[in-house]
């Protein structure tokens, strides 16, 4: 308390007093503490006049002198009062970066396909544009880095081609989509059938199989017996125009046969497909892509794991 | 409002009136300062040629990640030598000040420099130190008004340029003045602008030596740096006060003879000294924080002394032993310590930028996904290639593989990558290996790139991993 006391004498006081000995001090705001508030006002009011501001009513305060013109989503010029979203769009119209972007993208747009390819700087621009498009329209089924799911959507980064990996057949792909069909052998092969049809294909890859068995198998796959040969051709190595799957690579697209431990479990998964059939499908995008970006998209899909 | 409370929260300013002095420091002052001002306010019109990129001879450009300093080009990953610049520019400030105390602020320092100016025109416009006191004590009129208004509308003009020039080492200058003069200088122009005019008005104009007295850290740590052996400036007590002190020059206190006798000082105390102080201090009661070292003082006594026909060195730079009559030593174990740090920084920033890297190379491996089984049974993986061209010349490259035996890289239809000058590149590359399921896990490689036709460039190399999976197949 003594030393509130003598604190307390050193401080103004604002000369009122109540009950005789209440008083009340005055500790003044520092000048430039002061000073800097009457500038934020300033700033305040300053604002008001060329910022959109005060609402009045069901409207707002505009504020003068703040045109924004940019081109709006059906093509037309618009002209509005300052706003973020229309500062935005016309910074992604005629920012810096945009206009470089458009540049780039004229001449990719020009240029044929070998142009590119060929072409390390064009490439690498392809590559940067594409990537956000791959992202927001193929992703969903192939994944982020094209790898796709097994049994449901092939994987694009390895260097097999269901449909065919030269840039036109990449591009036919994209722009009119594709429908992959198996018919199920269930009703047509019995239980012994199927294990051997099982083998041969295992076989054909150079998956371990009984002899006996794959020779069985042969004789189903390669006659009106099975018919797979129809699709798959007699050496099994499929076609790009049926989009059937060659089953004399290391690669599997539906039948899980590298996920499997054992001799039994690959077979499993090969008649799995067998017995079931398969069916997948790729809808088409030219209705919803532009030419220019299905492009883009070609060019990436086909440096994914290096195309034909 | 801090006025009519009576008891103010902060000392309220003394305005300090520093009268002009001519002498030898001033002198050195005047060519610093018209050097500094010529060197900052030209360089950004100084041209420079160039193969590729500006034309002006220094340009830190943000926009493009490159800063031009003449002939040296920095790039981003050459930021370092920024730090090492501050580095030795701190070493050199400890260096200098350990030898020779305060010369940075009161020679080099930009608050020194612009408050000089700015008093410069202060006296032009409105007389010297006396005139100033008068004007400032008249009641409010025509003249008074028009002679402040003509000061605080140079003051802002100088302001303003300085501002303008600081921006204009950001961006191509007679491109930038002019659009910065048509409205249509991006935003940041503008900010700039008018934050270094607004800074310089206040800084130069009004707070003066108060920014040296409060806020510059700079200024309190370097008086740690001082010791006995440190040049300072300082007035020579015991010739100046003798025993019976200081006094004015009377009709029995005229020559050296009579002021001896009756063991007066040599000062005069005609306050010279104190008018010419730009941070209003009196040198005579000793070494202070305010002192900025500026040495004007020095000039105003030497002028007395000079007029008066006796020695001139009254107030003098001396150190604290000399002072005593002890011998100063130049070379201590700190200042051989601070140039010998010195030395080592400024010879590794010097080898540092000239063997800058002309090519440059960075690997990131895909990782999604790692890797895929290809139709052979062999495995790929794929990498991104940052590749970055330094030289002002356009490069063809060839991309090699060094390190995986039976490897195959694939980039595609690239017959050879070229990057343009001062340009850089994304290249996707692809490796192939089938190892006969002999290695499973990583492996470590390398990534060549051999410049073409170019000799004088050599091959560099950029590690990277291969993912070789394990039991499948």
């Amino acid at each position: 308390m003594s030393d509130a006391k003598k604190t307390q004498g050193a401080v103004q006081t604002t000369g009122h007093a109540w009950d005789g000995d209440i008083q009340e001090f005055n500790n003044p705001l520092p000048s430039w503490w002061l000073w800097s508030f009457y500038a934020t006002v300033v700033f305040a009011v300053v604002y008001w006049i060329f910022y959109p501001a005060w609402p009045v009513g069901g409207a707002y305060t505009t504020g003068v002198m703040n045109e924004i013109t940019f081109i709006d989503s059906d093509g037309s010029e618009k002209t509005t009062r300052w706003n973020t979203r229309a500062l935005l769009l016309k910074d992604l119209q005629e920012g810096k970066s945009a206009t470089l972007s458009r540049e780039y993208l004229e001449k990719v747009k020009d240029a044929d396909y070998q142009t590119i390819l060929s072409d390390a700087e064009m490439m690498a621009f392809t590559r940067s544009m594409a990537v956000g498009l791959f992202g927001d329209n193929c992703m969903p089924c192939h994944g982020a880095g094209g790898a796709g799911v097994m049994g449901l959507f092939p994987n694009l980064a390895d260097d097999d081609w269901l449909w065919g990996g030269t840039v036109e057949e990449v591009e036919a792909t994209i722009a009119n989509g594709r429908y992959g069909f198996m018919p199920a052998f269930r009703g047509t092969f019995n239980a012994q059938q199927l294990d051997d049809v099982a083998s041969y294909v295992l076989s054909l890859s150079g998956q371990e199989a009984d002899a006996a068995s794959v020779t069985r198998g042969k004789n189903i796959f390669q006659t009106s017996e099975g018919g797979c040969y129809y699709c798959h051709g007699t050496d099994g190595k499929g076609m790009k125009s049926q989009g059937s799957a060659n089953l004399a690579d290391q690669i599997w697209t539906i039948a899980d046969v590298p996920g499997a431990d054992t001799v039994e479990a690959r077979k499993v998964a090969v008649k799995h497909v067998i017995t079931n059939g398969a069916q997948r499908s790729m809808p088409h995008w030219s209705d919803r892509l532009d030419s220019t970006e299905i492009k883009l998209l070609t060019v990436y899909v086909h440096e994914l794991g290096g195309g034909q | 409002m801090t006025d009519t409370a009576g008891q103010a929260l902060y000392q309220a300013r003394i305005p300090i009136y520093p009268r002009s002095v001519k002498g030898r420091f001033r002198l050195v002052k005047w060519g610093i300062l018209t050097l500094a001002y010529s060197v900052y306010f030209l360089l950004p019109w100084l041209r420079w040629e160039r193969n590729v990129g500006p034309d002006q001879a220094v340009l830190f450009d943000i926009a493009d990640r490159k800063f031009y300093l003449f002939s040296l080009v920095m790039h981003a990953q050459d930021l370092f030598w920024l730090t090492g610049a501050l580095l030795v520019a701190a070493l050199l400030l400890f260096f200098v000040t350990g030898i020779a105390g305060r010369v940075f602020c009161g020679y080099f320092c930009f608050q020194t420099l612009w408050t000089d100016l700015y008093l410069l025109i202060e006296r032009l416009v409105q007389g010297d130190r006396v005139a100033r006191i008068r004007l400032d004590k008249s009641p409010w009129g025509a003249s008074k008004f028009l002679r402040k208004l003509l000061t605080h509308f140079l003051w802002l003009t100088v302001a303003f340029w300085t501002g303008l020039t600081f921006t204009l080492y950001w961006d191509n200058a007679p491109e930038l003045i002019v659009k910065w003069f048509e409205g249509k200088a991006p935003f940041a122009a503008y900010a700039t602008t008018l934050f270094l005019t607004a800074t310089t008005y206040v800084m130069a104009g009004l707070a003066r030596e108060q920014v040296c007295t409060y806020m510059c850290p700079y200024a309190r740590f370097q008086a740690v740096m001082f010791d006995a052996d440190t040049r300072i400036v300082a007035y020579d007590v015991s010739r100046g006060e003798s025993k019976a002190g200081r006094h004015k020059v009377t009709r029995e206190l005229k020559t050296l003879e009579q002021r001896q006798q009756q063991e007066v000082g040599e000062c005069i105390d005609c306050g010279y000294c104190v008018q010419v102080c730009p941070t209003g201090i009196d040198i005579r009661n000793g070494l202070q924080v305010q002192c900025i070292s500026c040495a004007l003082c020095i000039d105003a006594c030497d002028t007395i002394m000079g007029s008066l026909g006796w020695d001139r060195g009254l107030i003098r730079y001396t150190s604290e032993k000399q002072a005593q009559g002890l011998e100063s030593r130049l070379w201590k174990p700190r200042t051989i310590g601070y140039g010998l740090v010195l030395l080592v920084a400024v010879t590794a920033l010097a080898w540092s930028v000239s063997n800058q890297a002309p090519l440059e190379m960075s690997v990131v491996q895909v990782r999604q996904p790692l890797f895929v089984r290809l139709s052979d049974g062999g495995v790929q993986n794929s990498y991104e290639l940052h590749i970055e061209n330094k030289t002002d010349q356009p490069m063809s490259l060839a991309i090699m593989l060094h390190g995986l035996a039976g490897a195959e890289l694939d980039v595609g239809k690239l017959a050879s990558v070229k990057v343009g000058a001062q340009r850089s590149l994304r290249v996707h590359a692809r490796v192939r290996w089938d190892s006969g399921h002999k290695h499973k896990g990583s492996r470590s490689f390398e990534f060549n790139l051999v410049p073409q036709m170019r000799q004088e460039v050599g091959m560099i190399s950029s590690p990277a991993t291969f993912y070789m999976p394990g039991s499948e197949n």
